[in-house]
């Protein structure tokens, strides 16, 4: 079992430009299907880009590709930073 | 021999494609379902052999329709060439071992090459290809690089020998591979990472966006005013019209035939939008008025794909989206129903849910005016004032907002969030673009003018059997008086069902003032589908959802129309 030292963070609730490790996604299977075929999985690195303005989407990059993420999904990726 | 293009969408299968395949590529859906693919030759050998460009695809168990089509597709192919990204290396081999296991022939492309350059990625590709047990051809579908020697090398695809049990033995393997083959140096910042930058902030990328749909609607209306300036009209003029001039006469000015050909002169002459002949108007909607627009607008929006720049549009738009039941992505079938609306509803496949489907092609056949329908209301509404055809477009737009609020309100079930790749900005070939481009404008005059020198036959015999005073009289009481239109008006909705812009051109003669003309314009955008859409939203939406939104768009056109006599 791995022992989680930094903090933990949605992904809505990280810093721009932060970078943080995917620890969870609290969801059903189907959403994290969907976010897995798109890179977003349990221990990759992911960095946030950017949000967009009134609840909207979060783009975060995950290696060379950036993706955009709506405002509800992006409250359901657990990330650790620090 | 069947040879399937397959990977995830964005790593340039479609230049790929066009690079291996001759001049006849032909655009089609694929049967059942109606999520794009495209289907070309290539000659090798002596073997004339079939390339299909399969939906783009980032995993083989299915997320979405396109997925489904493809893994659909993958059963009736011969060999897979797999293109890959080669600067998203990880996520891009998950789909890679998932096809080495369907147990078809594959070979790799490595396309995007010459990125990793300045990106600071090292591949070994005689590693990659020991690791994954097929070929591995490094290429730039950009530059053609390559390209001959995955051609040389096709005989050499092969199914290894592999099995992985589930997604997380898939990843694992994945990442060993990668950590094997891949290292990462330092990467070079180039001035389209400033762009992205400025694109991700959020005022900044709302102001880009703002500029860069002033920016497409300018450079649209230039170079179709150009066209029409330069290169139509110059042709209509001095070519064209002494010829139907020569026509009329040797058809004696009169008579059956040169009422079909030529229509009626006005005042001696021809007048290409009242004349209403087969030769004349037939000739000149489509010609002289359109195809300017049509060529303008694909060429627009064909760079705005090509350089990755919708998806951003999407994630800006995301929050408006949802007031209206959608969600960003939807923006990209809208705006193709700016072009013609047919492929608009065809492509709101792309949403994930019923909900959103209906609402999508709903508001884009109510609210989103196609090219030829807004070459028409340009030339005929322009010629009123600019601040009409303002007018016209305010309402479809104000429309186009208030009754996506509303459907957003009553229309049953779920619309999930939005969820897409943003590519980084690249530079689009011309090559590509041309391409597009040609197949689009064939694809217009081929569809089109059938159906245009149709329903100008078709005006024709309804006038000469008195049909339409028929007509024209029972719509009277509200065609005049909501709507506050001589009741000739009707007529042109009549034939809006056939061809919107034909519909248009029926304006012309009735002497309208410029608020009629306003709300004539906006009625007819926004009363009944032509046809062709019809047809497509009959396909798409099944047939009570079709009869709900026809009901739908039909009342909201004359409401709009009757609060435009209101208020104007």
């Amino acid at each position: 079992m791995t022992i989680h030292q930094g903090r933990q963070l949605t992904l809505r609730q990280m810093g721009i430009g932060q970078t943080g490790t995917v620890i969870g996604i609290l969801g059903g299977r189907g959403l994290i299907q969907r976010l897995e075929a798109l890179g977003i999985r349990p221990g990759k690195k992911v960095t946030k880009v950017s949000s967009t303005l009134f609840r909207g989407p979060v783009t975060l990059r995950v290696d060379n590709a950036q993706v955009a993420v709506g405002f509800g999904m992006a409250n359901r990726i657990i990330v650790e930073v620090g | 021999m069947r040879i399937l293009l397959v990977g995830n969408p964005n790593v340039g299968k479609s230049v790929l494609f066009s690079r291996l395949t001759g001049i006849r590529i032909i655009a089609s859906n694929y049967p059942g379902t109606t999520v794009e693919f495209t289907k070309g030759y290539l000659k090798l050998g002596e073997e004339q052999a079939e390339i299909i460009d399969v939906p783009g695809t980032y995993t083989l168990e299915p997320t979405s329709k396109a997925e489904e089509v493809a893994v659909e597709m993958l059963k009736e192919g011969d060999l897979v060439i797999n293109v890959v990204d080669a600067t998203n290396l990880e996520r891009n081999l998950n789909l890679t071992l998932q096809l080495l296991e369907r147990q078809i022939p594959v070979i790799v492309a490595l396309n995007i090459w010459d990125e990793t350059r300045h990106r600071g990625i090292n591949i070994d590709v005689a590693k990659l290809e020991e690791l994954l047990g097929v070929a591995v051809v490094p290429t730039v579908g950009v530059t053609g690089q390559g390209i001959r020697e995955l051609v040389r090398r096709l005989p050499e695809a092969k199914v290894p020998k592999t099995s992985y049990s589930g997604s997380d033995e898939r990843w694992a393997k994945v990442g060993s591979i990668v950590s094997q083959a891949q290292s990462l140096s330092h990467r070079h910042y180039a001035w389209t990472d400033v762009l992205e930058d400025a694109s991700n902030h959020p005022v900044g990328g709302a102001f880009i966006a703002l500029v860069v749909l002033f920016a497409t609607f300018w450079v649209i209306r230039f170079i179709a005013e150009s066209i029409i300036g330069y290169v139509t009209d110059p042709l209509f003029e001095w070519l064209w019209t002494p010829l139907l001039m020569k026509v009329s006469l040797a058809l004696g000015s009169g008579g059956f035939w040169h009422s079909v050909l030529i229509g009626n002169l006005i005042a001696g002459e021809i007048d290409y939008f009242q004349s209403f002949g087969l030769l004349s108007t037939g000739f000149y909607i489509p010609f002289g008025a359109v195809l300017p627009y049509i060529v303008s607008f694909y060429l627009a929006l064909g760079i705005l794909e090509d350089v990755g720049y919708l998806p951003r549009l999407a994630v800006l738009m995301d929050t408006l989206m949802h007031r209206l039941g959608l969600h960003g992505y939807a923006i990209i079938p809208t705006i193709l129903g700016f072009g013609c609306n047919v492929p608009a509803v065809m492509a709101t496949r792309i949403l994930e849910s019923r909900r959103q489907r209906f609402i999508a092609a709903t508001l884009i056949s109510i609210g989103v005016p196609c090219a030829a329908l807004q070459a028409m209301i340009i030339g005929l509404v322009g010629q009123q004032g600019g601040q009409y055809v303002a007018m016209v477009y305010g309402s479809l737009f104000a429309s186009w907002v208030i009754i996506g609020l509303i459907l957003n309100r009553t229309v049953k079930g779920f619309s999930p969030e939005l969820l897409v790749e943003i590519p980084p900005y690249r530079l689009p070939p011309w090559r590509v673009i041309g391409e597009k481009l040609w197949l689009r404008v064939s694809g217009f005059i081929k569809e089109a003018l059938p159906i245009v020198l149709s329903t100008v036959l078709v005006v024709n015999i309804l006038y000469t059997l008195g049909v339409f005073d028929v007509i024209a009289n029972i719509a009277a009481p509200i065609v005049t008086g909501l709507l506050g239109l001589p009741k000739e008006t009707v007529v042109a909705l009549v034939i809006g069902f056939l061809r919107k812009d034909v519909a248009m051109g029926m304006l012309a003669p009735l002497a309208l003032t410029a608020k009629q003309v306003v709300i004539s314009s906006t009625v007819l955008a926004m009363f009944f589908p032509c046809v062709a859409t019809f047809v497509v939203l009959a396909r798409e939406l099944q047939t009570r959802d079709t009869l709900k939104a026809t009901a739908i768009m039909v009342a909201a056109a004359l409401i709009v129309g009757s609060l435009q006599n209101l208020i104007l």
